[in-house]
């Protein structure tokens, strides 16, 4: 006990003697312990962009099909409406939001212009918290109710068909019984996604409105469903399952695959950037613990002649490193937390939207630092730098240096 | 008497394989407990190397070194800090004090180190440091002392634990010679009043006027052995 406080005591003082060499080091800790979890933090935002982005983009959690329609999504393919089990579920606490839709390849045409799009028909107050369309009207007005005759159209699309709110289009698809079914509907509204792609794609009218003109009866193509807390899945996702047999029951992951590889891949790209980081700081950081060490050799010396064990000498270095760690892990975390809360209002990614998009990323990039990646690098930089300090240690301990404490 | 230190048929060469220093040659020396004796000869003669055999901080090549009784050239590294910790005080020729501990934590450190309870060890160290002549001095650190206060504090530090043998190598040689043959005086009072061992080597004539035993080396070998009446 007398001899770790004395240990401690030697390592303290020594830290605090070569204040310009202690502070390069903490410098070079802190800098690259900010840098993990700063990247870390852009990463895991960046990730939440891609999910979000998946999830609201008429995703959901998860979707109740016909067998069949993710391989072709027709009208042949369609589904009863839920049937009281299933709607027992749907009204239990887990559940944010929910809507049964049409969905279904359509050409729409204006006076100058012809696209394919696919016409989706909703319930508008079920989609409120269940996708981006409830929130996303640019101009124009929502949908009101399922039997609304309008259509809302995204603004790109709008542009490339030269059309615009209060003008018409009609919208082509296949009915049913294998008839044409076509339609004119006055444009309300325009809306903007977070991506072009978004507003090329899709056209939404009301549920019923879709419904008649496709001839469907009362079914739906799909059941959309949102939790309250994504963690719930697995769990409600295999009770969906029971309730509704026969049907094709599919969390987002397995819908939007690439959404989920790249979660995966901006796991494996923050680990690789910590290790880089890592590799360059207990670079350093040996490095000048190696100097010190070598210009204290009398001093280590003569603690040995003193009869100071070789073990307690690599511990007093051991712990000089520790010190070392510790302040510049907490510097770096500082750091972090600064740099991260002045961008608490996200980094503004517009410039290069056009690029990012093929990254899934959105407009507006929030960095999100994760608990378990701050624990991580921390925990790499402190735990991996000890280890790191233990050669220099090692050379201070592995001999007594007659030479340096005998000779003048 | 007792032999406190016993060296028989000692030798070291350094660098065997190439360009060999023959250092020490069949060396045989016992000294006494209680004894204060100079080891001198000139430059290059071995009187360094012989300390550092004794005091176990190097091993010989050849031949045996007894310290109270007990073989000192056969320890491991482990035992050989144990034995300098508990029966060996160094005084080396400058900067023997770790920089930065004051003088007294310096003089407190091989105590620290033996696991010594504090209240001991400020007891220990204010009455050595006061024996020594600095007292006042004990928060001071080495670089704000004097090079002769400095080596005062070695010697405290060398003799605070009461150890077999104190071996000073050249501890004069830095200082002028006031200074010098003031700390000689005193290292011969701690001599007669505590009974502890010294081996002090020098080149400095003065020292030998101290001393009453005087070991003459030349060339590795012992050239001359003599008391003083
Ligand atoms: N580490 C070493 N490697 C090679 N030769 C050495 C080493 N240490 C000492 N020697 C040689 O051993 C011999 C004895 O050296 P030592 O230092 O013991 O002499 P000394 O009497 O203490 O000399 P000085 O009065 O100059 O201190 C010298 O020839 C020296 O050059
Ligand atoms: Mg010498």
């Amino acid at each position: 006990m007398a001899r770790l406080a004395l240990l401690l005591r030697l390592a303290r003082r020594s830290v605090l003697r070569n204040r310009r060499r202690t502070l390069i080091i903490l410098v070079a800790i802190s800098v690259a312990l900010w840098a993990m979890i700063f990247f870390a933090a852009l990463t895991r935002g960046w990730e939440n962009d891609v999910v979000h982005n998946a999830i609201f983009t008429l995703t959901g959690h998860l979707q109740v099909h016909a067998p069949g329609y993710r391989d072709d999504p027709s009208v042949d393919h369609s589904m009863k409406p839920p049937n009281a089990t299933v709607a027992q579920l749907l009204a239990g606490t887990e559940v944010a939001a929910w809507g049964t839709r049409v969905r279904v390849p359509a050409v729409v045409m204006s006076e100058h212009d012809t696209a394919g799009v696919t016409l989706v028909g909703i319930d508008p107050a079920a989609e409120r918290g269940l996708s981006f369309i409830a929130d996303a009207v640019h101009t124009g007005r929502y949908l009101d109710s399922p039997d609304d005759r309008g259509i809302l159209i995204g603004r790109a699309l709008a542009d490339r068909l030269g059309t615009g709110v209060g003008k018409r289009v009609v919208v082509m698809s296949q009915a049913a019984d294998h008839s044409v079914a076509d339609r004119g509907f006055r444009v309300v509204g325009l809306f903007e996604g977070d991506r072009e792609a978004t507003e090329m794609a899709y056209v939404f009218v009301g549920r019923r409105t879709a419904m008649t003109m496709l001839k469907l009866g009362s079914r739906v193509s799909e059941l959309a469903v949102m939790l309250r807390d994504r963690r719930q899945l697995p769990a409600f996702l295999a009770r969906l399952r029971t309730a509704a047999s026969g049907l094709d029951v599919q969390p987002w992951t397995t819908l939007e695959p690439m959404a989920q590889a790249m979660v995966a891949l901006g796991q494996a790209w923050i680990w690789m950037f910590f290790v880089v980081m890592y590799v360059a700081m207990a670079f350093g950081l040996v490095n000048t613990m190696l100097m010190a060490v070598m210009e204290r050799t009398r001093e280590f010396g003569m603690l040995q002649a003193l009869g100071m064990r070789p073990r307690l000498i690599l511990i007093q270095v051991v712990f000089e490193s520790c010190f070392l760690l510790a302040a510049g892990a907490a510097a770096g975390i500082g750091l972090a937390a600064g740099t991260l809360s002045l961008l608490h209002g996200g980094i503004n990614l517009s410039i290069l939207a056009q690029g990012a998009e093929m990254w899934g990323m959105g407009k507006v990039i929030y960095p999100a630092a994760a608990v378990v990646d701050v624990i991580g690098a921390t925990a790499l930089v402190v735990v991996l730098g000890v280890f790191s300090s233990l050669y220099p240690a090692w050379r201070a301990a592995r001999r007594v240096p007659i030479e340096a404490i005998t000779r003048n | 008497m007792t032999d406190i230190v016993a060296c028989h048929d000692l030798s070291k060469t350094y660098r065997p394989d190439h360009l060999a220093v023959d250092a020490l040659t069949d060396i045989e020396l016992t000294i006494a407990e209680g004894e204060f004796a100079s080891l001198v000869g000139p430059s290059g003669s071995g009187k360094t190397t012989l300390l550092n055999l004794i005091g176990g901080l190097d091993t010989p090549t050849a031949g045996e070194v007894y310290l109270r009784g007990q073989r000192v050239d056969t320890l491991a590294p482990g035992e050989l800090a144990d034995l300098r910790l508990n029966h060996v005080g160094f005084v080396f020729q400058a900067y023997n004090l770790i920089p930065v501990l004051t003088a007294r934590e310096n003089v407190e450190l091989v105590m620290e180190l033996q696991g010594l309870g504090t209240a001991d060890r400020a007891r220990l160290s204010r009455d050595i440091l006061h024996e020594v002549g600095l007292e006042g001095l004990g928060d001071r650190r080495p670089a704000e002392l004097s090079g002769g206060q400095q080596q005062r504090v070695a010697v405290a530090r060398a003799i605070v634990s009461h150890p077999a043998v104190v071996l000073a190598d050249e501890p004069t040689a830095n200082l002028d010679s006031q200074t010098a043959s003031s700390l000689l005086e005193l290292m011969r009072e701690l001599n007669q009043r505590h009974g502890i061992t010294f081996i002090i080597s020098t080149h400095d004539p003065m020292v030998m006027e101290f001393a009453r035993r005087r070991v003459m080396l030349r060339d590795g070998r012992i050239v001359d052995d003599t008391v003083a009446a």
